[in-house]
Parts: C-alpha cells; sequence; structure tokens
C-alpha cells in the first residue's frame, strides 16, 4: 500500500481560511451549548453552520484526534485550528473551546469549596454521579460490540488493561506504556 | 523529591495526559489512585461529586483535572492541573496535525490507531467501575446507575434530564 493516495496537486485545505478571531468564536459558541461531550456542538459548529469542513474531512480529523492523546473535542479544535492558521490557529481553536467553560467551571470549584458541606447539594451530587456513571457504562456497551465483533486479539486487550487498572490498581501510564505497543504489533502482524 | 501538591499536580497530570488516549472518560481511574487513594487529597464522596460537577458544567470532560487542581490548591492548583493536562498533548497534536496527511494510509499508522482502540476501551471500562465503586454506595444507587446506562444504551434522551432526574431522586437522601 503506498503511503499516500492524496496527489500533490490535490488541495489539502478547504477554500475557506477563518482568521484567528473567527476560529476563536466558532469553537467558543461551541463549547457553551456543549453538554454530555462537546464534539457533537463541534461538529455543527464547523461543518454545518459555518462550512468550513466536509463532513469527510470532519471525520477524517476526527479519527486523527481519536488516537492522540487528550480530550477528542480538544484535539479536534487543535489539528483544525493548525490546519487553517498553524499553531497560532490550534491556540485559538482550544483557547476557544476550553475557556469558556473553564471560566463556569472555576465558579463551579469555589461554590462547592464553599458550600460542598451543604447536605442538600451533597444529595443532588451524589444521585448525578450515580447517574453519569451509567452512562459511561453505557458508552463502553456501543463502543464494545464491534470489537468482539471482529473475533481478533481486541477484546483481550481491552480486558487486560481493565484488569491492571480497575481491579490490580497499577499506574495507568506504566499499563499503557507496557500494553500499548503489544497491541499495536498485534495489529499490525495482523494483516 | 519535591512533594508540594502543585508539583504533584504538574507532574502527575502531565505525565497522564500522553497516555490519555480515549480523552476524559480514560484518565479517572488513574486521577482517582492519585488523588484518593495515594496522596489522601480527598475522599470517594468528594470524588464522586467532584465527577459529578464536571459532567453537568459544559465543555469537554477533560476539565475535571481544573475541578481537582483547585480542590487542591486553589486557583494555582486549578491552572497548574489544567496546563499539566492539556499543554503536552496540545504540543503533539499541533505536531502530528502536519504529518497527519502524508501518512493517511501509511502501514503504520493504521496500526496504531487499530492498536489503541482496545487499550482505550479498557481504561474506558475501569473508569466506569472505579466511578460505580465510588458512587454507588448502596442499591438505589445501583439502580440509579443501571436505569442511566439502560435509557442512554437504548435511547437518545439528552444525558442532561437523566441527570436532573437523578438529582432530584438523591433530594431523599437515599444515597
Amino acid at each position: 500500500m503506498s503511503d499516500s493516495a492524496v496527489s500533490p496537486s490535490e488541495p489539502q485545505e478547504a477554500a475557506v481560511r477563518p482568521s484567528l478571531l473567527a476560529l476563536f468564536n466558532a469553537f467558543a459558541s461551541a463549547s457553551l451549548s456543549a453538554f454530555g461531550g462537546a464534539l457533537p456542538w463541534v461538529r455543527r459548529a464547523i461543518v454545518e453552520q459555518r462550512g468550513w469542513m466536509t463532513a469527510e474531512e470532519f471525520n477524517e480529523t476526527f479519527s486523527l484526534a481519536q488516537f492522540l492523546p487528550g480530550a477528542n473535542a480538544l484535539n479536534v479544535a487543535i489539528v483544525l485550528g493548525a490546519r487553517f492558521r498553524g499553531p497560532a490557529g490550534a491556540a485559538a481553536a482550544f483557547s476557544g473551546l476550553l475557556g469558556p467553560p473553564l471560566a463556569i467551571v472555576l465558579v463551579l470549584a469555589f461554590l462547592y469549596d464553599r458550600y460542598g458541606n451543604v447536605a442538600t447539594l451533597n444529595h443532588v451530587l451524589a444521585g448525578i454521579s450515580c447517574s453519569a456513571t451509567g452512562l459511561i457504562i453505557a458508552f463502553v456497551a456501543k463502543m464494545i460490540a464491534p470489537l468482539f465483533k471482529r473475533r481478533d486479539w481486541g477484546p483481550a486487550i481491552a480486558i487486560i488493561g481493565f484488569i491492571c487498572v480497575a481491579i490490580v490498581q497499577w499506574p495507568l501510564p506504566l499499563v499503557f506504556i507496557g500494553l500499548a505497543p503489544i497491541s499495536v504489533a498485534l495489529a499490525w502482524f495482523r494483516r | 523529591m519535591n512533594s508540594s501538591p502543585l508539583f504533584l499536580l504538574f507532574s502527575y497530570f502531565a505525565a497522564l495526559s500522553l497516555v490519555a488516549v480515549g480523552g476524559g472518560n480514560a484518565v479517572i481511574p488513574e486521577i482517582h489512585r492519585v488523588a484518593v487513594e495515594l496522596q489522601h487529597w480527598m475522599n470517594d464522596r468528594t470524588f464522586a461529586d467532584i465527577f459529578a460537577i464536571s459532567r453537568v458544567a459544559p465543555g469537554p470532560n477533560i476539565i475535571i483535572v481544573t475541578l481537582i487542581g483547585y480542590h487542591v490548591a486553589g486557583f494555582a492548583g486549578a491552572a497548574v492541573a489544567t496546563g499539566a493536562m492539556c499543554g503536552p498533548p496540545f504540543v503533539l497534536a499541533v505536531f502530528v496535525a502536519r504529518l497527519w496527511d502524508r501518512y493517511k494510509e501509511a502501514r503504520w499508522r493504521i496500526a496504531v490507531q487499530a492498536g489503541l482502540v482496545p487499550v482505550a476501551l479498557g481504561l474506558i471500562a475501569a473508569s466506569a467501575l472505579v466511578l460505580a465503586r465510588a458512587s454507588d454506595h448502596n442499591v438505589y444507587g445501583v439502580l440509579i446507575t443501571v436505569a442511566t446506562a439502560a435509557v442512554s444504551y437504548f435511547t437518545r434522551i439528552n444525558p442532561l434530564w437523566m441527570f436532573a432526574l437523578a438529582g432530584v431522586f438523591g433530594l431523599s437522601g437515599w444515597l
């Protein structure tokens, strides 16, 4: 297989090249409506509202963001900003997506520090944390089905990682350094 | 060995940031291990509270580190934790964004991507167990967790509605 399917003559960037301020604004507007995962809102702002990327380009950016470490939505912002305007564009998109939520979370952190011992607040948060845990279980269940269908090493790696981190409680960076190379090697030799 | 809270926040989260494949959901077990088990910055209940706050706030899930940092060392802690968690992946993403188009079809890139998916999934599953241990103290808690999982798996209802319902149920004080 060749290393590149894109011919040099083909344009690598979309026709529009948003300014730094436009990048910041687009991600800032997405960030404040981004409850329960920022990605759908980022997609809406970039693909549907502004047309800076086609749906296909966005999917490619997302698949890159998924394999980079860190929050997926932030990685999408960084990669997209970098493509349009280099490192400065990455910084603009990143601050747009993180800045407004950060301000809100700092206020919440301050309030929790102050009123964290109020019983009513504790009871409400206890309910929400039980519920939000269920959300992660559903996410895992949705992702695990295609993994098991492929009948290869995938499920074994996932289960070993789960046991090492959740049951044995080894440090996550160590588990990752041990497991990721094995999993990537298996993926390499499988073809 | 420097053991000031700010130094610890920085070193733990900077190291974690570089292996945080799977994003904000995958790093929870390690944050719990460090904050609750190792450094005793907080107990399980506070950890569960902070997790809940991070989920009702808008924005990327990874913002939970801001709340942890604030709890440990105020605004300075929040700044250090957020910077350590977001800085290294930022640099990496800017760098890799340039290589991406060139190696789109490269065999090594496809192998890296395919190999990391099951690792990330194992870490996110670990998050679910760690959170269930920290949040579900009795049968009512487990019921809320299971009910939310089922509703979210089978429907596309906005999770905020389920959070609201669970929060109202929490007012009973049974959790």
